[in-house]
Order: C-alpha cells, then structure tokens, then sequence
C-alpha cells in the first residue's frame, strides 16, 4: 500500500513539481506581494491591507474589472453562439473526413496571437478592409469610426481568436451524443426543434461549459487585444494591472488587484457553473 | 384472428448505395398480432421496421398504418413507437423522465401523469426506480424502461429491434415469456425483429422469414417448422436433413418419389403440385427419425449407418450417422428420457434410423 502510494507519486513528480514552480509558487509571491507597499523602487515588507482598501476605494479598479466580466461575458456568449452551429454542422452533418474540418478550423490559428488582432486592426480601422470596402461600393460617403477602438471591437477580435477553443469542446460533447437517442425523441413525438432542445443541447452541455470556461477565464485578463484595439474606451482589467507591473511601478497594488480579479472570475465560474446544473436539471 | 391488417406493406423496396436491403415487401400484419421478422443478420430487417417507424425513407412502394399511407409523415407523427437495439435510454433522465418523455403534449395533469407513469413502472414491474438515472440500470432493467418509454404512448404498433439480443440466456428466456405476456396484456400490436429462430418461434403468432432482402415466407410458428415451403426457411428454422429425389408420378393424391438414400417412398400431395421428373428435396426433422440399435424385423422405411460424432445438450443428444452412398451425415436427435450419465453412443455402432413418411418435407430443388 505505502509502496505503492509512493511509487504513485512518483509518477506524478515531475507534473507535480512543474505545477508547484509554475502555478503554485508565483501565486505564493504574488498573494504576499499584494500585501506590501510599494516604496519608491523598493518594497516595504511589512504585511499592510492598503492595497485592497485602494482597490475598494477608487471605483476605477472595480469599475473596469466589472467592465472586463462584462466585455469577456460577451466574448464568451458571441464565442460559443458562433462556434455551436460550426461544431454541430461538422458532428452531424459531415459525413467524410471530419479530422479536414476539424484541421480547417484551426489554420487561422497557426499564425501569432499578435498578428491576428493586427488583421482585426486592419479590418476595422478607419481606411481599414469594411471601410474602404463599403466606401468604394458607395453604400458609405464617410468611413464608419465606431468599428475600431471601442469595447465593440475587442469583442469582435477576441471572439474570433478563441473560437478554436470553442467549436473543439463542443463538437467532441456532440460527436459523442448517441445518434438513436435523436431517433428515439422524434420516435416519441418530438419535432427536429425540440429534439435539439430536450436532447441534443442538455446532452453537449458539458462541451458547451467547457467551452465557456476556456474562453472566458482567459479573456478576462487580456491585455494584449484591447490595448491594440480597444482604445480608450476598451481598456480591460489587464490592462490596469500591466500598468501597474509597467509605468505605474506599483507592484503590490498590481498584485492586489490581479488576486481580487482572480477571485471574482472563481466566483463567476461557480456561478455559471451552478446556473448550468441547474437548468440541465430543470430540462430532466 | 380477424383479418383486419393495421400495418401494409405495397410493394417496399430500399436501396443503399449498391445493397438492396429490402426488395418488394409486399404483406400485411394484423391488428393484435405479434409478429416477427425474421432473418439472418444483413437481410433486411431492421431496415424494413425503421420504415415503419420513419427513419428510412422507401426508394418506391408505400407502408401504410391504419390504412394510412405514411410517406410524408414524419416519425414523430407516426401511431407507432420503438424500442431500439440499444435501448437509446435518454441519460440526463431518470427512469421517470424517460418514461415521461413522450408525454409532453398528452394534455394530462401533473397528477393524472404521475398516475400514468406509476401504472407504467408497475406494468413492466419497475416500481421504485422511478428516481433511478439511466446509467444505475442492468441491461434488463434499461430494457423494461425502453417498453415502458413506448408503451405509455398507446402505440398503434409497438417496433421492437432485437430487444433481447443484448440479454443473457436466462433473463432473456424470462423476458421473452414477459414480453408474451405483456403484449396479450395491452392488445397491442408487436412487430419484432430477430435473428434468433427458437426465440420468433416462442413469441410469435406469424412469422415472416426474410433473406437478402426478400421475405420468403409468412406463416405460424408450427407452419414454418412442420410444413416450410423452402430449402431456405426448412433449413434456417432448426435443423433439416435433406435427401434428393425426383417425382417419379402422382396418382390417387399420393406423391412417388425416388430418392438417392431413403429408396422411393410415397407422400401425400400437398397443394403445390410437381410435375413428373421434377427435381425435389425430401426432408425430415432429426428428432423425427427414430433410431434403433438392432436391425429391425420391418425394412421398410428403414436405412441403415454407423454413428459418428456425437453431442450430448442435457434434455437430449444429437448424433450424427453415417449412411453408405451418401458424404453428408445425418443428424439425429434422441431425447434423453431416462437418467443415464452414459447417453452417448459408440462411434462406428450401426444402427437403423426408422421413419414415417408423414414426417416427410417435400420441397422444390433447383
Ligand atoms: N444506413 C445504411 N447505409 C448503408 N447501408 C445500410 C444502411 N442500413 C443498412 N444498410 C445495409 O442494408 C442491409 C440490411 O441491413 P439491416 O436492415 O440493418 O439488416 P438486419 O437488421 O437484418 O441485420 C445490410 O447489407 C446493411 O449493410
Ligand atoms: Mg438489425
């Protein structure tokens, strides 16, 4: 028994040791940088709650972490409405070489992170693709300035960058679904509608919260997109923090506010995730 | 049983691609009947009940239930239901969410509908699994929520696609004496697809065997054993020892033939008449042939062989003999009536198979 335990750790070691330098320690540091004072260039290290009670006063941090919930939520639900259909078009309806579209849908995602929201500049910007296009056409006198640098346009961009990771869960929970489960609804009276509804949906549900989830978490703390499409208006959480890490040089307030924003999506995720479990209860 | 057909088939052919699964089925199964189609795996069948039920489309000919034609409606507004070959046991459901299913539109209560499933469950004797999800159910238990699912709905026809298939010896024996009973129960009609003779012969009123896409023959279970009108039905239900002959003449409804083995014997004509000359197949059930282990006074209907390999199956032993002038053996079949533990004969023993000639099959040879 001890033998064995131990020769199952050590099967685990390197994950286990990979997971503890790469995930475990930099929270470690961060959660006790969040609760020094910065100091000029130097920290003060003695334990202090300045950093939160900042974040709690100023209403700029909670008001922009509220802003990035708000703008990854509408990424997330843009995201998985996009990638549903793709995912259930090449589960049900694909009958040949699935593995081709699934390899398809991934080539956008063979070029850099960067040089696509760069593309989404160029399609959105004022002599950007849509403008020009629609100038040349003549449906447009002037180009349209509320496409590129506002909150619109980084979820239009990050929306597109995650959809991979989208349509993959989703089509694997759809692919999986037994196909005379469909043929026994419409057996006991459903139409193709409610079908979907009843069995179809509950049933890719956990591909559906995967999906979420893979989109969501990650998006909330984007730096990169909005700071290149966003403007402004579009600035999100991440922002603020690499601000702070950046010019600002105020490491523990930074650190404080990446713990708080940590926090919130953990509870958000709860959130959704006892939202989803509960209408899949409602649906059986 | 009155002739009042709640399902028609005109003429049904289906093709995939190349196969043709199902070619020019053309019969009508009653109201009230448990009917089985039967045939070895590939021919046909389930093929033939998805399109009762919907879910294949026929490339020409018309199923009609109720007298309805039914190729533009759609599965879920057919009178009929299915219990598939899995079961399809909905999994984010409990048993009474499965059961419940197909009531969404039935206009009862709450309460009237709980009543409903209560009496189901009781029905198929599932009474307190009501709470079970589907993935704490044994295959015998999903099998019984996938009846229950299909019967609450009051079909016109009950399909069931191998339902026993998955089932061991013994539960399925006990299921097929319950699905009988089930079915007398509710009046309603079965039509039951198996690959399984022994279990078609147990179930059914009528059976419709079926090779290659074509329905061979329709009759009872008795009709198909004792008086098969193919090589095909005579040999894939039970076993069939066959003998070629030749129609010597036929006077005084009696039937001469000469026969490589059994010598020329005479048989009462059936309704099927051969002419003279014509080449027939003489057949005769194993258990009909009456081994005898000391040569007997009386030659005739009488040959004359040596016993080779041997099969002891507990209620009876199956033994095949050897005959002179012929490679294939026969198979015999002796019911074990005393208690011995030494049932089993010695090879190379000879012995005498007598017959009777009204155990005698004759069916056409070409
Ligand atoms: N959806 C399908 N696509 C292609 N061929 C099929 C399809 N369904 C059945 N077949 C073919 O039709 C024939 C009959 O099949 P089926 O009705 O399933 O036979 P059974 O139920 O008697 O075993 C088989 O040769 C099978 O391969
Ligand atoms: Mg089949």
């Amino acid at each position: 028994m001890k033998s064995e335990s131990l020769r199952g750790y050590s099967l685990l070691s390197p994950t286990l040791l990979a997971m503890v330098l790469g995930l475990a320690m930099p929270l470690v540091v961060l959660i006790t940088l969040s609760f020094w004072i910065q100091d000029y260039l130097d920290f003060i290290r003695t334990f202090s709650l300045k950093n939160y009670t900042d974040f709690f006063q100023k209403p700029i941090y909670i008001k922009i972490l509220f802003k990035s919930i708000r703008m990854s939520g509408l990424v997330t639900i843009a995201t998985v409405l996009l990638a549903y259909p793709m995912a259930y078009f090449i589960a049900f309806r694909v009958k040949h070489n699935k593995l081709v579209w699934l390899i398809l849908i991934t080539v956008p995602f063979w070029t850099s992170y960067l040089l696509r929201v760069f593309a989404w500049k160029i399609m959105l910007g004022y002599n950007g693709v849509i403008n020009s296009g629609l100038l040349s056409l003549g449906i447009l006198s002037e180009p349209l300035e509320f496409l590129l640098y506002n909150p619109t346009s980084v979820v239009i961009t990050l929306a597109h960058a995650w959809a991979a990771f989208a349509i993959l869960p989703i089509y694997v929970s759809l692919e999986k679904i037994d196909r005379s489960l469909l043929e026994a609804s419409r057996d006991l009276g459903e139409n193709v509608f409610m079908t979907f509804m009843r069995v179809t949906l509950p049933l890719s549900l956990p591909g559906v919260i995967a999906a979420s989830l893979l989109v969501f978490i990650p998006t909330v703390g984007d730096y990169v997109t909005p700071a290149l499409v966003g403007g402004p208006r579009g600035i999100m959480i991440g922002n603020i923090i690499q601000s702070m890490f950046g010019k600002a040089l105020n490491w523990p307030l930074g650190a404080a506010i990446s713990v708080m924003s940590m926090i919130t999506v953990t509870l958000m995720v709860c959130l959704f995730i006892w939202g989803t479990h509960n209408f899949r209860k409602r649906v059986a | 049983m009155s002739q009042d057909p709640i399902i028609s088939f005109q003429n049904v052919s289906k093709s995939f691609g190349e196969v043709k699964a199902v070619d020019g089925a053309n019969f009508e199964i009653n109201r009230g009947e448990f009917f089985a189609l039967l045939g070895p795996s590939g021919c046909g069948k389930t093929t033939l009940l998805r399109m009762v039920a919907g879910f294949e489309t026929p490339n020409s000919g018309e199923v009609y239930i109720d007298g309805q034609p039914m190729s533009a409606t759609p599965p879920n507004h057919r009178p009929v239901n299915m219990v598939f070959q899995n079961y399809a046991i909905f999994p984010h459901m409990d048993v009474r969410g499965n059961i419940a299913f197909g009531m969404r539109k039935s206009g009862l209560s709450k309460s009237e509908l709980d009543k409903r499933i209560d009496e189901t469950l009781e029905l198929i004797k599932l009474q307190g699994y009501g709470k079970r999800g589907a993935d704490e159910l044994s295959g015998g238990q999903r099998q019984r929520v996938a009846l229950a699912r299909a019967l609450i709905k009051h079909p016109k026809v009950l399909l069931l696609d191998e339902p026993l298939g998955a089932l061991d010896k013994k539960l399925r024996e006990q299921m097929q004496i319950e699905l009988r009973q089930l079915q007398q129960q509710v009046g309603i009609t079965f039509l039951f697809v198996t690959h399984d003779q022994e279990e078609a012969l147990t179930l059914s009123d009528r059976i419709a065997v079926m090779t290659e896409g074509h329905v061979k023959e329709i009759a009872s279970p008795a009709q198909l054993y004792e008086n098969p009108k193919s090589r095909f039905v005579a040999d894939f239900i039970g076993s069939m020892n066959f003998f070629q002959g030749e129609v010597i003449d036929l006077n005084n409804k009696q039937l001469s033939i000469s026969t490589d083995v059994l010598g020329e014997i005479s048989v009462p004509a059936s309704d099927s008449d051969y002419a003279s000359k014509s080449p027939v197949w003489v057949a005769i059930r194993p258990e009909k042939l009456q081994p005898v282990f000391s040569a007997p006074d009386d030659s005739s209907n009488v040959i004359e062989g040596e016993i080779g390999p041997s099969a002891y199956l507990g209620d009876r032993s199956h033994f095949y003999v050897h005959i002179e002038k012929r490679e294939e053996p026969v198979l015999v079949a002796l019911q074990n009536l005393e208690r011995s533990s030494d049932l089993h004969r010695n090879p190379f023993q000879k012995v005498w198979l007598k017959w009777s000639n009204a155990s005698l099959v004759v069916l056409p040879r070409n």
